[in-house]
This record gives C-alpha cells, sequence and structure tokens, in this order.
C-alpha cells in the first residue's frame, strides 16, 4: 500500500518540481541577461494577482485553455494524441459567432445554441480524423495537423468573403448569444472576465464524470490502455476511436466558443495559429490529463500569459521570458521520468538511514 | 585446479525499496556440472543471476569465480570472467544475419574500419561445429525457427569465450523436438568443459539433464539437493513448501449434449496465408477435448476464430446449436462462451485497470453494473471481491491495479471471470503458460470442476504432459487440420509426439 501512496505523491511532485526547475532556470537567463530575477518574478505574480483587474484577465485568460487541455486529456486517456484542438477551436469559435451574429431569438435558446454550434462544429473536426483512424488506420497526428490548416484558411476565407464587418473582423454577435457579464467585469475593475469561467468548470466535471463514471469513459480508457483486450472483451474499438476523437473535438470547440462568445464577441481574421489549442497539449501533459490538474495547469498557463505583460513594465524582462519558461516547463514535465529517478533516490537513500 | 568451484555465491543478500528479493541465498556450482536454479515466479533466480551477472550489487555476501574473490560491477566484467547469459527473451536483431548479430560489439576489423565478416563467418561456424549447434552462420534471423534464434544465442556467448552459462528458462518457446535438441548441446557444452546454470521451474528438465538444483523460494535459499537422489515430488515440495500433486485426480467423463461443432473451417492468419485448413471437431458438455501440436500449426487462429475475434473464410461454427461463425466478440460471449486467452497481457488483462474491474471486464456494462449508462462501482467491486475470495486470487486489495499482481494469480483472475460467467463452453489456451506448479495445480482442478458441472471444455496447449494430464479426448491439430483424435487414457507421448509431428520435415535444419 506504501508504494500506491509513494506512486501518488510523485505523480504531484513531478510537476511542482518540474514548474520549479523552470523558474530556477528563467532566474538563470535572467540573471544573464542582465535583470534582477526577484525583482522580474515579483512583477510577474503582482501582474497575476496584483489588481484585481489582472486577476479576471487571469481567469479569462484560463478558460480557454482549461477546455483545450481537456481536448487533450480526453483522447490521450483513449490512447489517442489530438494536434488538431487548434483546429477544433478555431472552428468551434467561428461556428458559434456565426449562430451568434445570424440568429435573433430569445437568450434562453441562443446562448446554448450557439455554445452547441461550436461543440458541434468541433466534434465534426474530431471526428473526421477519428473515422479515418478507426477505417483506414490513418495515422490521427498527421490528419489532425492538416485539419488545422484547413479550419484556419477555411474560417479566414468565409470571414473575408462573406461576414467582414470591420478591418479584419466579423460584426459583434447579438447580446442573446454573449456570455458577457456584467457582474463579473466590475468585480474585477472590468476586466473582460466573463460567464465562460464556470462553463469551464463545469467542464472539468464533466470530463471527469464521463471518464471515471459512465460505461462509455470505462470501454475509452480500456482502449486507451490496451486495444486487444478491448476488443477481446467485446467493446467496438472503432466506434470508441470515432467517439473520443469527437467528444475531444467538442470540449476544443465549447472552448472556441469560449473565446468568440465571451471574451472577443466576434470572430476575426486569423492572420496565424492562435497557440491556445497548442498550449492544451502543455496543460494537459502538466495536469496530467486529469480534471483538476488540468484546471490548476491552465491557471499558471494563463497568469504567465497575463503577468509577462508586468514583466516588461514593471521589472523591464522581455515577455518572450515568459515563453522561455513555459517551454521550460514542459521540457521537465517531459523529462519526468529524470526526476521520478532522482526522487527514488533520494527516497531509497533516506529508507536506508 | 585449488578450488572445487567454478561459481560460489556466499549468502548474497539483495533488496529492493519494500522488499528482499534475495535472503541469504547461497549457489555453488562445480566445474563441468549443469546445475539447476529452481524457484517459482518471482523467488528470486532472475535477481540472484543479474547480481551474478553485474546488472545488480548485492547489499552483503560474497562472489567467487574460479576460487578468487570477485566484484562483478557491470556486465562487461562479468564477460571477462567468461560468465554468458542466454536470455529468455533473446537479444537479437531480426534483420542482421546470424554471424553478423554474434560479432555485434566486438567486431573483427579487416583494416579502415572494415569489417572482417569472411573470417567472422568462419570462427561461427568452426564454433557451431564444435558444440553441434547446426547453425547457418549466413541466415537472417527473421528466417529462422525459434530453436536456431537460440542456438545464435548460445553461440553468442561461446565466441565471446564464455564458459559459464546462464540458460535463463531456455525451454518456453520451444517445441519438444527442438528441446531434446538442446539437452543434446548442453551436454556437448559440458563435454567440452562448459560449466552451466539452468534457470528454471520445470522439474523434467531437471530430473533429465542437471547435476545438482539449488532451490529458492520467496528470496530464501531453501539448500542445495543433488539430482539423483531428488524425485519430481521431492522438488516440487522444496520449490512450494508443501505437497503437490502431479497427477490429475478426475472421475471419467460422461459427455452429453455437443456443445460446439467445428465443420470444415477454413481460417486465414494475418498474411493471408490458410492457417485453418478443412478443420473438422466436435466438443460436448461434460469433456475436455485437448488441442495437442506444435506451435504454430494453427491452433492460435482457429481460437480467435471461435471466439470472434478473427473471422473466418469458409466453413461453420455451431455453439449450442447457433451458427456463431460471423458473431463478433460479445455476441459469441452472451452465446455462453468463456475464453481464457493464449496471452493474458495482450488479450486477457487491462493491466491499468484495477483487478476489480479487470474481474468486470466482459459483463460491465450489464446491469446491475451499469445502470443507465453509469457504472456503479459499489456493485462491481462487491462482485470482484466475491470473485477474489472464491478463487483465492492473491490479491492486497481489489483496487489493486492488475499490473502489480503475479502472473498466477493475474490468470486465476481471469479464470474467475470467464468461469464465473457460467459458460456453455470454455475455451482455454494455454491456461497455464509460464505459471508455477501450485497455480497449474489450481487451473487443472478448476478445468476439471467446470467439466463435472457439465461444461464442454477445449484446452488448447503446447504442453504435452498438460493435454494428457486434463483432456478426455485429443484432438491433434497439424498443419489446420485435426488429423486424428485419440482417447487420453489410450495413448501416450510417444504416440502424441508422432501424430504432432505428421511427418513433417524437422524445422531449423541448416540450408545446404
Amino acid at each position: 500500500m506504501s508504494d500506491m501512496i509513494r506512486g501518488r505523491l510523485m505523480n504531484i511532485l513531478i510537476p511542482l518540481i518540474a514548474i520549479f526547475l523552470a523558474f530556477l532556470a528563467g532566474a538563470v537567463i535572467m540573471l544573464f541577461s542582465g535583470n534582477d530575477p526577484i525583482q522580474g518574478y515579483a512583477a510577474l505574480i503582482s501582474g497575476v494577482v496584483g489588481e484585481p483587474y489582472d486577476f479576471g484577465e487571469t481567469l479569462m485568460r484560463m478558460t480557454p485553455l482549461i477546455f483545450s487541455g481537456l481536448a487533450v486529456a480526453f483522447a490521450f486517456r483513449t490512447g489517442l494524441l489530438n494536434i488538431g484542438v487548434e483546429g477544433q477551436l478555431i472552428v468551434g469559435w467561428f461556428t458559434s459567432v456565426f449562430v451568434g451574429l445570424i440568429i435573433d431569438v430569445p437568450m434562453i435558446i441562443h446562448l446554448p445554441l450557439a455554445i452547441a454550434a461550436g461543440a458541434l462544429a468541433g466534434a465534426l473536426w474530431g471526428f473526421v480524423p477519428g473515422i479515418l483512424k478507426a477505417k483506414f488506420e490513418v495515422h490521427e497526428v498527421i490528419v489532425t495537423i492538416m485539419m488545422n490548416y484547413i479550419a484556419m484558411h477555411v474560417v479566414n476565407s468565409i470571414i473575408r468573403g462573406q461576414l467582414l464587418e470591420s478591418g479584419q473582423r466579423t460584426g459583434f454577435i447579438n447580446p442573446s448569444a454573449s456570455l458577457e457579464s456584467q457582474f463579473l467585469s466590475e468585480l474585477t475593475q472590468f476586466s473582460r472576465l466573463h460567464w465562460g469561467f464556470f462553463i469551464a468548470i463545469g467542464a472539468c466535471i464533466v470530463m471527469w464524470f464521463i471518464l471515471w463514471k459512465t460505461k462509455r469513459g470505462f470501454e475509452l480508457r480500456s482502449v486507451g490502455y490496451n486495444k486487444n483486450a478491448s476488443l477481446y472483451a467485446g467493446m467496438n474499438v472503432k466506434g470508441n476511436i470515432v467517439a473520443s476523437m469527437s467528444i475531444s473535438g467538442a470540449f476544443a470547440g465549447v472552448g472556441g466558443a469560449m473565446v468568440g462568445l465571451g471574451t472577443y464577441q466576434y470572430a476575426n481574421i486569423l492572420p496565424s495559429f492562435t497557440n491556445i489549442g497548442f498550449d492544451g497539449i502543455a496543460v494537459a501533459l502538466l495536469g496530467a490529463s486529469t480534471s483538476l490538474g488540468i484546471f490548476l495547469a491552465a491557471f499558471l498557463f494563463g497568469g504567465l500569459q497575463q503577468g509577462a505583460n508586468m514583466m516588461q513594465a514593471g521589472a523591464g524582462v522581455a515577455p518572450e521570458l515568459v515563453e522561455i519558461i513555459i517551454a521550460l516547463i514542459i521540457f521537465f514535465v517531459a523529462s519526468g521520468y529524470i526526476i521520478r529517478w532522482a526522487l527514488g533516490r533520494m527516497f531509497s537513500k533516506k529508507e536506508e538511514k | 585446479m585449488d578450488h572445487e568451484y567454478v561459481i560460489e555465491m556466499n549468502n548474497i543478500r539483495k533488496e529492493f525499496p519494500g522488499i528482499v528479493a534475495n535472503d541469504n541465498i547461497t549457489l555453488q556450482v562445480k566445474q563441468g556440472e549443469i546445475h539447476a536454479l529452481l524457484g517459482e515466479n518471482g523467488a528470486g533466480k532472475s535477481t540472484l543471476m543479474n547480481v551474478l551477472f553485474g546488472l545488480y550489487q548485492p547489499e552483503a555476501g560474497q562472489i567467487r569465480v574460479r576460487g578468487e574473490d570477485v566484484s562483478i560491477t557491470d556486465p562487461n566484467v562479468a564477460n571477462r570472467l567468461g560468465i554468458g547469459m542466454v536470455h529468455q527473451h533473446f537479444m537479437l536483431v531480426q534483420n542482421f544475419t546470424v554471424t553478423e548479430n554474434i560479432i555485434l560489439g566486438s567486431e573483427p576489423t579487416a583494416g579502415a574500419g572494415t569489417i572482417n565478416l569472411k573470417k567472422a563467418e568462419k570462427d561461427v561456424k568452426e564454433i557451431s561445429d564444435r558444440y553441434g549447434l547446426r547453425v547457418d552462420p549466413k541466415a537472417k534471423i527473421e528466417d529462422i525457427s525459434v530453436g536456431m534464434q537460440q542456438r545464435a544465442e548460445i553461440l553468442k556467448t561461446l565466441y565471446r569465450g564464455a564458459d559459464i552459462l546462464i540458460f535463463d528458462e531456455p525451454t518456453g518457446a520451444l517445441t519438444p523436438p527442438e528441446i531434446k535438441e538442446l539437452i543434446q548441446i548442453m551436454n556437448n557444452l559440458i563435454g567440452e568443459g562448459k560449466s552451466i546454470i539452468l534457470i528454471t521451474h520445470k522439474l523434467k528438465e531437471i530430473l533429465e539433464v542437471c547435476d545438482r538444483c539449488t532451490v529458492i523460494r520467496r528470496g530464501v535459499g531453501i539448500g542445495t539437493v543433488d539430482v539423483a537422489d531428488s524425485t519430481e515430488t521431492s522438488l516440487a515440495e522444496m520449490m512450494v513448501g508443501r505437497e503437490v500433486s502431479f497427477e490429475v485426480e478426475k472421475e471419467p467423463y460422461q459427455p452429453k449434449e455437443t456443445v460446439l461443432s467445428i465443420k470444415d473451417l477454413y481460417v486465414e492468419d494475418s498474411r493471408g496465408v490458410d492457417a485453418v485448413e478443412g478443420l473438422n471437431l466436435d466438443v460436448r458438455e461434460g469433456e475436455i477435448v485437448g488441442v495437442a501440436g506444435v506451435d504454430g500449426n494453427g491452433q492460435t487462429e482457429l481460437v480467435e476464430a471461435l471466439t470472434g475475434l478473427r473471422q473466418a473464410k469458409k466453413g461453420t461454427i455451431h455453439i449450442s446449436g447457433e451458427n456463431t461463425t460471423s458473431f463478433k466478440p460479445r455476441r459469441v460471449t452472451q452465446t455462453g462462451v468463456g475464453h481464457i486467452p493464449q496471452d493474458r497481457h495482450k488479450h486477457g488483462l487491462v493491466l491499468d485497470f484495477t483487478i476489480g474491474e479487470n474481474m468486470l471486464l466482459q459483463t460491465y456494462y450489464e446491469h446491475p453494473f451499469t445502470k443507465n449508462g453509469i457504472l456503479n462501482y459499489n456493485t462491481i467491486y462487491e462482485k470482484a471481491k466475491e470473485l477474489i475470495e472464491e478463487f483465492d486470487v492473491r490479491t492486497p486489495h481489489e483496487k489493486t491495479m492488475a499490473r502489480a499482481l503475479s502472473g498466477g494469480n493475474q490468470q486465476k483472475a481471469i479464470i474467475a471471470r470467464e468461469v464465473d460467467r457460467s459458460p456453455k463452453l470454455l475455451i482455454a489456451a494455454q491456461p497455464t503458460r509460464g505459471l508455477d506448479v501450485g497455480a497449474i495445480e489450481f487451473i487443472h482442478k478448476k478445468l476439471i470442476e467446470e467439466r463435472d458441472k457439465g461444461r464442454g471444455i477445449l484446452l488448447v496447449s503446447l504442453e504435452l504432459e498438460e493435454v494428457l494430464n486434463v483432456s478426455d479426448r485429443i484432438a491433434v491439430i497439424y498443419e489446420g487440420e485435426i488429423v486424428d483424435i485419440v482417447e487420453a487414457s489410450e495413448t501416450n507421448e510417444q504416440e502424441l509426439g508422432l501424430l504432432m509431428a505428421g511427418g513433417k520435415k524437422e524445422e531449423g535444419e541448416p540450408a545446404t
């Protein structure tokens, strides 16, 4: 039993140590580039929690990251690498805004409809690689990467051709489809925090529930761990692969809807990827593909993005440093094996004494 | 020569966090003997050998080679001391030739960094001839039989000058004729002055080839005995720590209705070649039909076709009168078929699920385990607990990961699951592979119990002894066909061996 407890402890310790090491390395870089690391990090922290506004913006930033993290983790639990969260998020964003623009019905219908449209679009974008994988064994990584480009360019071209209102974007969605919250905004000195944050918390619970409490989740996890045994046990392995990619895409699509209906109220021509989907890979990795872990990891990454502004303004540290720290966190989490090994040695040394 | 022993491992102790893998074990190997290291799975045999091979450092104890104290800090030191290991899972590069594999890491050069393959091939041939290994130095590993691959492994250690050879469970993957050949090779090696340590849990082999035998049980050295003074029973008792019965006790069988009927079945293997060709077989309620045959004669494809994992090309399968030929695995299961798969890690278990979840792997979707698509873990674990108790699965908890259990207990869990579903037909493919005596005994008893309850049982096994002891009727499979069906009580190993060979030319002959 002590082994089990130790295993759990390791799972929590490794991400924490990875974060610590990444910040340590970031401090060294700051020293070499002639900045004061203490001042730099103080600025970073105050950029997150210094003012209610900063905190509100952090929560706003972490909202879509939660969804993209959940999307990556959900597919990963079924043994699939969904690199297409970015594209699924983009189509979800666009579709929800589209529904928000062209329909005019009461909020109680309109808002759920717009979010559902985003989910559906994302699910469709996940379904395609899913079915290709199940039917023809086309590797999902290749297909999802390509689907990202298709998503971005198709959406851009539709906006450019049909929906362009001012400059590079569509018009604002009808208020009946908006997630905007005057209450939350006023609470945080008029940040862009919106109701989507609570929907994201709900999504964490939904993922946990599907995976660990439902029959479908049991099958998805079983297929993820061992396809042969799942087939032997009479599960529909191919069907579960398609389902997993579709559900994963739906999470991403709702994430896009949060951006479209909450943060911006419109969709715009994207000059490049949003990176929210790709950051989802890091969030899922750091969060060990668990709901709670993803929530915390999304908070960290959202905070880093938000705090980066203050680092430049308050301590003169280039915001790129934050990107480096994020990259280092991923690096150290990915080298979790080395940390595990080092911890293992420390533990066994202690026991000998 | 002033030393009696070529290898002495005295009072070796090796700990891992939480467990003592070797506790005060002494192993002394005489020059020129075949020394058996006997113990159940997980008894600590491999750990001890890894200590000797320099992969682990012992916490206490002393190692002497040819009378001199040595400290074996890594496998290179072991190699220099003339210790070579023939691994259970071969360490060969599949698309290299035998010679290329053998010289890997110590390639003879012909100047300017080029490899002198000619010389190497000549050397390999020479050693091969000297010990009667009959290995073709130019054959590619992927083209030769398992037996010849193993001989290539032996050659590798000899090429590097080993004179103390460790064989780790060498007969596991071999066919009966290949085993005979291996025993001959071991005797040749001894004749040339080599010494051998044979790691095994097969008692027959020890009695056949070994001079002395050291037994370990749960990490503790039990003692060393002369094989000449031992019997299968006495060795088994030392190994398990209690009396073990080898005779499988059973009443005469009383078959009733036909439960499985296979007619003119054709099944292709993964490469699209017919592996089962026109197979006919019936199994009745209340009987155990054993399928005996050398590995690769269509057994795997037969079982997969019966259980829905593979689509039959032609012919029909009827289970309890229902045509199940094109059924998917779940429908076959629901027809009342239990399946103990040949590879428990590949098919039988999801190793990263708990043992409880694994026990419900076939029935999780049924009431009361699932209600409206939601799992009810309380009933799942309650059921698992019942099964764990009934089938004596040794696990700390029903929520322990399946991966953490020993092979025997994993297999018991699978059997519990498959038997409990009360199938009309139980298909057991190699149900005791890799298990120790105690677990084998348990599983054989269970199979016979199920037979006596009136179930039909199809037992597919590569272990001839198992087929003979447990079955009521024996069907011999050869090149995808049942070539003969005999009453188990009226046949013997020689007759079956002959039928299994089917007059086919022995595999593994070097190309001439």
